[in-house]
């Protein structure tokens, strides 16, 4: 239908060079072989993959003890008993509130390294950009590097590429694999569970998991990449809506770089006393860069900002022998700045990074000092609504309640459970241990909430008004700690 | 489009990139190509569409639908879950059903059970005219209170539960308030009802003529000490209710207490043996005995 237009691929900003006929709808992806390169920044990332991974993959294996009544692993999310363990936190499901902090401490940070130093996150620390680095080195182990690997796959096919490219899907597989079965292992006791898949008697769900890790990191990291970035992720359009004219971005320093010419054209004419630009053209940047971009066309999308197009630049740089820093972690008002000959400014302190730093320090705060004043007594009652009361034959007044005992400690507690502001009331439960000033001892196993229907009883000479406000008040018999529901008492 | 008229599509001007060609308003839309795997799943989801089409019910004919390969409706899911569910309490309900109620209530496990089972036969079966709660209102007992017609011992509520109050069953709980007051020969007159009315307020310790109460003792101890007892206690194997307490079924004022004399009362509960099986009845006798007005 339309003749000999090149589809233009999505990362090419370029103007279009179009013959005829109209432009496509829908591009294939353009297959990026990103080269080699040694450096600064590459050495940054590899140290920081192996610690993520290191992280990820042995955490489960860390022990903590807790005591005799709970799971001594210190990161554990226990779906079954509903509890969530991190070193010395312990959350219950109705405390999910620290994990909206921790959401909001994510998002502020995010916020923060953007103001700060751009897409930190995505160059260095986002689990698609480490597996997917880690997955492109097995591509060069297996199938070369970029020339290499490139040549190869104009070539038709032989037994030695079908070789290289079965061992790299293999290689693939096993990580992937492995990135899945360390996934179950936050869910459950790390050593059982490994011992368990050994033996397959791992539950069916485990499995289920570990399979599905498997294909979305083969997929993501290995065959998707930096489409992951473009197409699905929002991060990137958010920051490009964050960013400001101060945080640090890799930079293409264009009032250094351009007009582009020969390493031979720019000698003559920096000889003759003559501006000539420091790029060569050599596109390096281009051929290191994980996501195919070119920076010298600015911020952009696509561009995750890891910092290896620095790497590579600066090779060249040195050895045509001009200073390094042609890319850089530059800002943009500094670029513009120099090009008009002013002196560069740094505003690393500015309401912006004050703003996201200062939320983060108060829900820091916040958070900090709810998990260090956490109550490990908790009680909480619902009142029967129907009845409200109920009218016994010697004219007493009764009110029936649902009450929870939380005990959130690991070891088997006594309670005692006052009603106060009612006096002469009678406190009837079912199960209690024993009694003490007419107030009942309930026993709450380890780590566990207890619910108790309790019975209020009021005399029929009792005058008391249709609501008295009361309140429940659970008392450990031992440390003498305790927690306080305020409900009501009705009456005629 | 045409095939053999081809033409150099547009360029934005400020970001070089082609446009599709289209304008509103001399707004252009700049074309940024989609991936075609993004294509490729859109087709693929309309593939998978035809594969609901032939396996579920989809096409509406004229009186029915057409039903899909394996048969499946949402109501057939929902009876083949509550199969499973009753699968699942089988066991339970079986040892439920041999077990004798007393025995229950010392087996935790056993009374969790029952307990869990006896609120939702509850109320599917009994909060209609008990309330949810089992609060109940006029005419209807209260099952939360410690004033029971027929007794509140556990064997004494299944057996309530069972064969009913009043009602169709052969073993039903029998016996009625009779009318005093009715009919061309009544066997009480007027003044009679007032006064014996008078002497029940008295019994429950309530405001009433103490002349006419005076007069009513006799009337009381001649017609109604039979089923409610010479000190008006009540009489569980007839039903007939505790007259010195404080709780009535149909009104504590006199009013009500005279129309109960001259009309009679018989409320009538429906015998679930026969409907709902032993097991959920001794889960529900088991469930109203804790629900706080249970004896022991």
């Amino acid at each position: 239908m339309n003749a000999g237009v090149k589809p233009t691929a999505r990362h090419d900003n370029a103007p279009v060079v179009v013959e005829t006929g109209e432009g496509e709808l829908y591009v294939s992806r353009r297959k990026i072989y990103p080269q080699s390169v040694k450096g600064r920044f590459r050495t940054i990332k590899w140290s920081l993959l192996a610690f993520c991974l290191a992280v990820y993959y042995f955490l489960p294996f860390v022990r903590w003890d807790r005591g005799p009544h709970s799971p001594d692993q210190a990161v554990l999310i226990d779906m079954p008993s509903r509890r969530f363990y991190f070193f010395f936190v312990e959350i219950w499901p109705q405390e999910v509130y620290f994990i909206t902090g921790l959401l909001i401490l994510a998002a502020l940070s995010l916020f923060l390294m953007n103001a700060v130093a751009g897409r930190i996150w995505c160059g260095y620390l986002c689990w698609q950009t480490v597996w997917t680095d880690l997955f492109q080195a097995i591509e060069r182990f297996t199938e070369g590097d970029r020339r290499e690997h490139y040549k190869a796959d104009q070539q038709p096919w032989t037994a030695n590429r079908v070789a290289r490219r079965a061992a790299k899907y293999f290689l693939w597989l096993m990580v992937a694999w492995w990135t899945g079965g360390a996934w179950v292992l936050y869910f459950a006791d790390a050593p059982t569970l490994v011992k368990q898949l050994l033996t397959f008697q791992a539950p069916a769900i485990a499995y289920t998991w570990i399979g599905i890790l498997t294909v979305t990191t083969f997929v993501f990291a290995g065959l998707m990449r930096e489409q992951v970035c473009v197409y699905m992720c929002p991060w990137p359009r958010i920051q490009a809506a964050l960013t400001d004219e101060h945080a640090l971005n890799v930079t293409y320093r264009y009032d250094r770089g351009e007009p582009r010419m020969s390493v031979k054209k720019a000698t003559q004419l920096r000889a003759a006393n003559q501006p000539a630009g420091d790029c060569v053209d050599c596109d390096q940047c281009v051929a290191v860069c994980p996501t195919g971009v070119d920076i010298r066309k600015g911020l952009q999308l696509d561009c995750i900002q890891c910092g290896l197009c620095i790497d590579a630049c600066d090779t060249v740089m040195k050895k045509i022998g001009r200073p390094t820093g042609l890319i850089a972690y530059d800002t943009d008002i500094n670029v513009k700045r120099r090009q008009s000959g002013e002196a560069e400014t740094w505003r690393l302190v500015r309401p912006r990074t004050l703003l996201y730093a200062g939320v983060i320090v108060v829900v820091i705060g916040v958070m900090l000092s709810a998990l260090l004043l956490r109550n490990d007594v908790g009680v909480n009652a619902m009142h029967d609504r129907n009845p409200i009361f109920v009218k016994l034959s010697d004219g007493s007044v009764r009110n029936a309640y649902t009450v929870n005992l939380l005990n959130k400690k690991s070891m088997p507690r006594r309670f005692l459970l006052r009603v106060d502001n009612l006096p002469g009331v009678r406190v009837e439960t079912t199960g209690q241990a024993g009694a003490q000033d007419g107030f009942p001892l309930i026993d709450v196993g380890p780590d566990q909430t207890r619910q108790m229907r309790v019975l209020l009883t009021m005399p029929a000479d009792a005058k008391i008004p249709p609501q008295t406000k009361i309140q429940f008040r659970l008392v450990d018999t031992a440390t003498g700690k305790s927690a306080a529901h305020a409900d009501h008492f009705m009456a005629p | 489009m045409s095939s053999t008229q081809t033409h150099a599509p547009e360029i934005d001007a400020v970001t070089g990139t082609a446009t599709t060609g289209h304008s509103w308003d001399g707004i252009a839309e700049l074309n940024t190509p989609l991936p075609k795997w993004w294509l490729w799943i859109f087709y693929a989801t309309i593939v998978w569409s035809f594969g609901y089409f032939v396996v579920y019910p989809s096409w509406p004919l004229a009186t029915s639908h057409t039903t899909g390969v394996f048969g499946w409706t949402s109501r057939g899911e929902v009876a083949s879950d509550i199969e499973d569910l009753k699968k699942l309490r089988s066991g339970n309900n079986a040892k439920l059903a041999a077990m004798p109620l007393a025995d229950v209530t010392k087996d935790p496990q056993m009374l969790d059970f029952a307990k869990a089972q006896g609120k939702a036969a509850f109320g599917d079966n009994c909060a209609p005219c008990h309330g949810a709660g089992g609060g109940g209102a006029v005419g209807f007992p209260s099952l939360v209170d410690d004033d029971w017609l027929w007794g509140g011992k556990i064997d004494q509520i299944e057996q309530t539960i069972k064969f009913g109050v009043r009602s169709a069953h052969a073993e039903t709980r029998a016996g009625a308030m009779t009318a005093f007051g009715t009919g061309s020969s009544p066997i009480l007159k007027k003044d009679q009802i007032e006064q014996v009315a008078d002497y029940v307020l008295t019994l429950s310790k309530q405001q009433a003529d103490a002349k006419s109460a005076e007069a009513g003792k006799a009337v009381y101890a001649e017609n109604c000490a039979v089923c409610h007892g010479d000190e008006g206690k009540g009489n569980q194997e007839l039903g007939a209710p505790n007259l010195t307490d404080g709780i009535w079924l149909y009104g504590k004022d006199k009013a009500a207490i005279v129309y109960g004399v001259v009309n009679g009362r018989g409320g009538v509960m429906p015998n679930f043996a026969g409907r709902i099986d032993d097991a959920t009845i001794k889960s529900l006798a088991v469930y109203v005995h804790q629900l706080g007005g249970g004896v022991k």
